[in-house]
């Protein structure tokens, strides 16, 4: 059972990341447009690199 | 209404910790997004990218960005680009295109409200799957002090969780507990707090039964309800108040001869302001100089110009047609007659007979009923056993299976599929209950001027006039912007009339155009001006030198689907009426074109409203369709009511539903779509009933376990969130 010592805090990070991930995409407007987002895969303009 | 939906600034600690660089990023946007279009008919990738490009394209024009989930674009440009110029450009390529003001815009762009709850849902979301993870080790057979251990760590997570995420339940069911009434967060934060409580006291206890995930995914499934449902509302909401912005935001003042350029809300009384052709009033007023024409289609649903001099009162929302008027302000702001009327319908949707939703309908029956059972649970299991610990933890076993997950979805994720299918049809619900509302519609009652027409005339006679005559009104039509002419120069332009060459042109506001031709004098203008006699119809005159006038004669063009909208209403078994303002003449024709038996003509605002409160007398559930002000008491009246994009602010705010496109024609689709978004929210209520009463008897009777408590939960969750899915497409 001492596994536990180090599996249980490692899932946590892990989770922990997840969620800090989360809250910079939160902060990022990356909400604010799931449709348009969803469709511009399909669209044949694309960028090398993001806009400014 | 802004002021309502912002969020208490609140508990949440990330939102909190940086309230100066998001107050920074709002006020960098205002600067940079300078204009934005509402785009009603973009739909996918190529529609983005044409929008995109031809924005681009344009001289001026820094960068364009469409936001296909709100429709809109935002555009960065140098101050010389206008709107109005943009929206012509996109008119080109195909695309309906209406201004909104950037200024309302950034009030409402970052929805604060919706990301707290989308990190309280985040946070929800991340500490259930980890204390899931630990209970299903208990499940499967930890035991002891490994048991405990899982317990104490769930329990550590959990209590932050809950208190963060759960805030949104906690303060509204404390909000109507002070008012002793009961709503659906009650037993919701009952639950929550006795899972907690009583899971604590078992872990500290070593007991066997933690509900700590229970209380979890109760919080995580509901927050997800609730985002649903706010985002839902907040497109609505934030759409309605930017078209709201339609109304003339800037006016010209003239100040010692020299004309200033201010925003509307800065116009005192007194201030002399000047209106040109085709400029809507902004204030009440009178006119202190020039002649010229009114369209007040929009306050009286009259299609007929109005003669307007000097001395002549006029009112805010009216639209001059031909030539400038200086107008002096009596009446600004909250103060004219337009913002009177639009409190008229505040009063009016205060005396609104209440609608009870299906969710609270549902609340009603649940809300008591839950907490008798899992106090009777309680009472029971003391008496019967004497031990308060084993009652305790019934009593929380019966409140948490009991717990409206599926019930708190039921209905937002059904409103929230219908709703956007109606947005992508080009309708946007504004009043939360409208949809359940539509659904029972059996009357439909439609405005003439500015609903089913345009508002803009087309001529009739082209087959009647003589061929020289009409040549010559091509070339007098030409060069005014008048509707009428503009209605001659079009269908002249479209028959392939030839103009005249003319000399002279001179446009006599609020008359007519005159103009040379061949040394004799040709008039162009309304009967009183040239000798004519007035008919009822809509008509304009020519006359050379002193031939007798020749009439053209003018209908109301018909809106888009306008046809296709009524036929299908009739066909799916509807009543469906007529009711104006204009002369009978003219909505007689109306009525036999579209093929509609029940109409009124010359109908007052009260008439209006009072027609349709005698039919909801006879139990008829009417969907009023109008644009003006004076519909406004007519669309509250109605037991739901659409507006379309073109419509005056007050007709807008008192409507529950408005269409963005000039087409009519989802109006039907709309119906039926609501009829089957009634259909699934019932669907969904005897799906969460059915979990209910087969998992109710095993908590009362004590056999419920977590594990029970999850499967019931989640799979009732998921399978009522799955029959909403039905109806997207």
């Amino acid at each position: 059972m001492n596994i536990l010592t180090y599996l249980i805090p490692i899932s946590l990070v892990l989770g922990g990341f997840g969620l800090l991930f989360f809250v910079f995409t939160l902060r990022t407007n990356q909400y604010d447009d799931p449709e348009g987002d969803a469709q511009r895969i399909l669209s044949d303009e694309w960028d090398d690199k993001p806009k400014p | 209404m802004t002021a309502a939906m912002r969020p208490n600034m609140s508990a949440c600690p990330a939102c909190s910790a940086a309230p100066a660089a998001e107050d920074l990023a709002s006020r960098a946007a205002q600067k940079d997004a300078r204009l934005a279009l509402s785009l009603p008919t973009i739909h996918c990738a190529a529609c983005i990218a044409a929008v995109e490009r031809r924005l681009a394209a344009e001289p001026g024009v820094i960068s364009a960005r469409v936001n296909l989930t709100l429709k809109r674009a935002t555009i960065e440009a140098s101050p010389e680009v206008t709107a109005e110029q943009l929206v012509q450009v996109l008119d080109t390529i195909g695309y309906e295109a209406y201004e909104l003001d950037a200024g309302t815009l950034s009030a409402t762009a970052t929805d604060r409200a919706g990301r707290e709850l989308l990190m309280r849902l985040a946070v929800a979301g991340f500490a259930s799957m980890n204390v899931m993870l630990l209970s299903v080790a208990v499940w499967a057979g930890a035991a002891d002090a490994t048991r405990d251990m899982f317990h104490w760590i769930s329990a550590a997570i959990t209590l932050p969780t809950v208190l963060f995420s759960g805030q949104p339940f906690y303060r509204s069911a404390w909000s109507v507990l002070k008012h002793g009434h009961l709503n659906m967060d009650v037993p919701i934060t009952l639950a929550i707090v006795l899972a907690v409580a009583t899971s604590l006291w078992e872990t500290s206890l070593s007991g066997e039964h933690a509900y700590f995930d229970a209380a979890l995914t109760l919080t995580f499934f509901l927050l997800a309800g609730r985002y649903l449902d706010h985002r839902t509302r907040a497109i609505a909401r934030s759409a309605a108040e930017e078209l709201a912005a339609l109304e003339v935001p800037r006016a010209f003042v003239l100040q010692d001869g020299v004309e200033r350029e201010v925003p509307t809300a800065e116009l005192k009384v007194g201030d002399i302001i000047l209106v040109r052709p085709g400029g809507r009033m902004p204030v009440d007023g009178e006119i202190i100089e020039g002649t010229s024409e009114l369209d007040r289609s929009l306050l009286t649903g009259e299609s007929l110009p109005v003669f307007a001099e000097v001395g002549q009162g006029v009112s805010a929302g009216e639209v001059n047609l031909t030539g400038p008027l200086h107008i002096r302000a009596l009446a600004v702001g909250e103060d004219t007659s337009l913002h009177r009327m639009a409190d008229l319908v505040a009063i009016a949707e205060s005396g609104r007979s209440k609608y009870t939703s299906l969710a609270d309908a549902a609340a009603k029956l649940y809300a008591p009923g839950v907490h008798i059972l899992s106090a009777l649970a309680f009472l029971g299991w003391l008496a019967y056993s004497g031990d308060m610990r084993v009652a305790l933890n019934i009593a929380a076993a019966v409140l948490i299976i009991t717990c409206p997950c599926a019930l708190g979805l039921a209905v937002p994720a059904v409103t929230t599929a219908a709703s956007g299918r109606l947005f992508r049809a080009g309708m946007l619900i504004k009043h939360s209950t409208a949809l359940e509302r539509m659904a029972q519609v059996d009357t439909v009652v439609f405005d003439k001027t500015g609903t089913l027409t345009e508002g803009t005339p087309e001529l009739t006679n082209l087959a009647d006039i003589p061929a020289d005559m009409l040549s010559l009104a091509a070339a007098m039509a030409a060069g005014s912007s008048h509707p009428l002419s503009r209605a001659i120069a079009l269908a002249c332009k479209q028959a392939g009339v030839v103009p005249e060459q003319l000399s002279e042109v001179t446009e006599v506001p609020g008359y007519g155009t005159k103009a040379l031709w061949q040394g004799q004098e040709l008039r162009l203008g309304r009967a009183s001006w040239l000798g004519a006699k007035t008919g009822s119809q809509t008509s304009a005159w020519l006359k050379l030198g002193d031939a007798a006038p020749v009439a053209f004669t003018f209908a109301d063009s018909l809106r888009t689907g306008a046809e296709q909208a009524v036929k299908a209403l009739q066909a799916s078994g509807k009543m469906v009426c007529l009711i104006s303002g204009d002369t009978t003449d003219a909505v007689e024709a109306m009525a036999a074109r579209l093929g509609i038996d029940n109409w009124m003509a010359e109908a007052l605002p009260g008439d209006k409203s009072a027609r349709i409160q005698t039919m909801a007398a006879e139990g008829c559930k009417v969907l009023m369709v109008g644009d003006g002000l004076n519909d406004t008491a007519a669309l509250t009246a109605a037991h739901v009511s659409i507006s379309p994009a073109s419509a005056l602010d007050a007709a807008r705010v008192a409507s529950d539903i408005v269409l963005l496109g000039g087409d009519l024609s989802p109006i039907p689709a709309a119906i039926e779509t609501s009829v089957s978004a009634v259909k699934r929210i019932k669907e969904n209520f005897r799906i969460a009933t059915l979990y209910n009463i087969i998992a109710v008897p095993l908590a009362v009777a004590g056999l419920a376990t977590p594990l029970i408590a999850a499967l019931a939960m989640s799979t009732s969750s998921i399978t009522v969130s799955l029959n909403a899915m039905r109806l997207r497409g």
